[in-house]
């Protein structure tokens, strides 16, 4: 008697198990953004707390936004486009010109001596203004400050701030910090006009 | 030779294999089942959240606490925008709680690098994000994140 061969199992069904997985699998999936703003809350402070001196004028950049997402900057009314360039200008006062920011010389460790501006960035938007122009203004203050940062990372070191922060040059990171610190401050918010 | 040039008998084309079909099927399969993050809770509010380009990626996930913000998905709750905490619509003085029990979740060590994440729709008014960031302020939740997709600002 001739042996016989084990019966081939049909494998035609797997493709249609395997099918209704990937359906399953397409369906459940959502490629969530996990990508986003970090910003630090202020502390609240004790109601003891002394008063902080006041800030010269000059050294503050006011940006309002209205309940009709108009902004104010320094007093005049400006389109969000045009508000990188300005708080690029205000934060590093290239001129030297009297009504921007003050300069300190200070002490900073692998650039030595540097003029630090006193650049505060004041924030404060009203509470009908859109949650879309409040990320905006955020976006280009942000952007302003990193471009700052990323040209002077190009000019001492030669490569963009990107790379730094890529290879973790955690020294070359803190000194150019230190040239051009985020002082963004958000006042309490008004509420004129809803 | 009449058998040389023989003629199609009817047998037709040979059948083309689908041997290798779930082979191709299995490979798709894995990438979803690799690339899949299963949704973390069922979203009540309509959440549109704004474009950004200055973002980052969030280090670890699971230190993340999200707190939605939007119109509710179901009209007959009206427009107005709502908060949602976990899976359910909360107010602002909710949020403080919330928060503390997010952090008895984590190992103390782990406290102070949780982070919360605003996945807040893009036309929201921002009184009710001042208020809810005024309420992380008082339980000392200080790190923020506000959720963007990336992308040139729309305007």
């Amino acid at each position: 008697m001739a042996k016989r061969d084990a019966p081939e199992i049909n494998a035609g069904s797997m493709a249609d198990i395997a099918f209704l997985l990937l359906v399953f699998f397409l369906v459940t999936t959502t490629m969530d953004s996990d990508m986003g703003m970090m910003r630090k809350l202020p502390p609240t402070l004790p109601p003891d707390m002394p008063k902080p001196p006041p800030i010269k004028d000059r050294n503050v950049f006011v940006v309002l936004a209205n309940s009709n997402d108009q902004l104010l900057v320094e007093g005049e009314l400006m389109d969000i486009s045009q508000l990188k360039e300005a708080a690029k200008e205000f934060i590093e006062n290239p001129m030297n010109v009297e009504t921007l920011p003050e300069k300190k010389p200070t002490e900073i460790p692998l650039f030595g001596t540097r003029q630090v501006s006193k650049q505060v960035i004041s924030l404060q938007n009203d509470n009908g203004t859109s949650y879309e122009l409040y990320i905006q203004v955020q976006n280009e203050l942000a952007a302003a400050y990193n471009e700052l940062r990323d040209q002077l990372a190009r000019d001492e070191f030669g490569v963009s701030y990107q790379d730094l922060i890529d290879k973790k040059e955690k020294a070359k990171i803190k000194a150019i910090k230190r040239v051009f610190p985020q002082r963004i401050s958000e006042a309490e918010p008004k509420d004129v006009g809803n | 030779m009449a058998s040389k040039f023989k003629k199609d008998d009817g047998k037709g084309d040979p059948a083309i294999s689908t041997a290798s079909l779930p082979d191709i099927v299995f490979m798709l399969l894995f990438f979803f089942m690799v690339t899949t993050v299963m949704r973390e809770v069922d979203l009540k509010v309509n959440v549109v959240v704004p474009s950004a380009t200055e973002i980052q990626k969030f280090k670890n996930k699971s230190l993340v606490t999200y707190i939605y913000i939007g119109s509710p998905t179901e009209k007959k709750l009206g427009t107005s925008s709502r908060i949602q905490l976990g899976d359910a619509y909360a107010e602002v003085k909710d949020v403080g709680a919330y928060i503390e029990t997010r952090r008895g979740e984590h190992d103390e060590a782990e406290v102070p690098l949780l982070v919360t994440a605003f996945k807040v729709d893009r036309e929201t008014k921002m009184g009710i994000v001042t208020e809810v960031k005024q309420e992380l302020r008082k339980v000392s939740a200080l790190k923020i994140s506000y959720s963007t997709v990336e992308g040139l600002a729309s305007n």
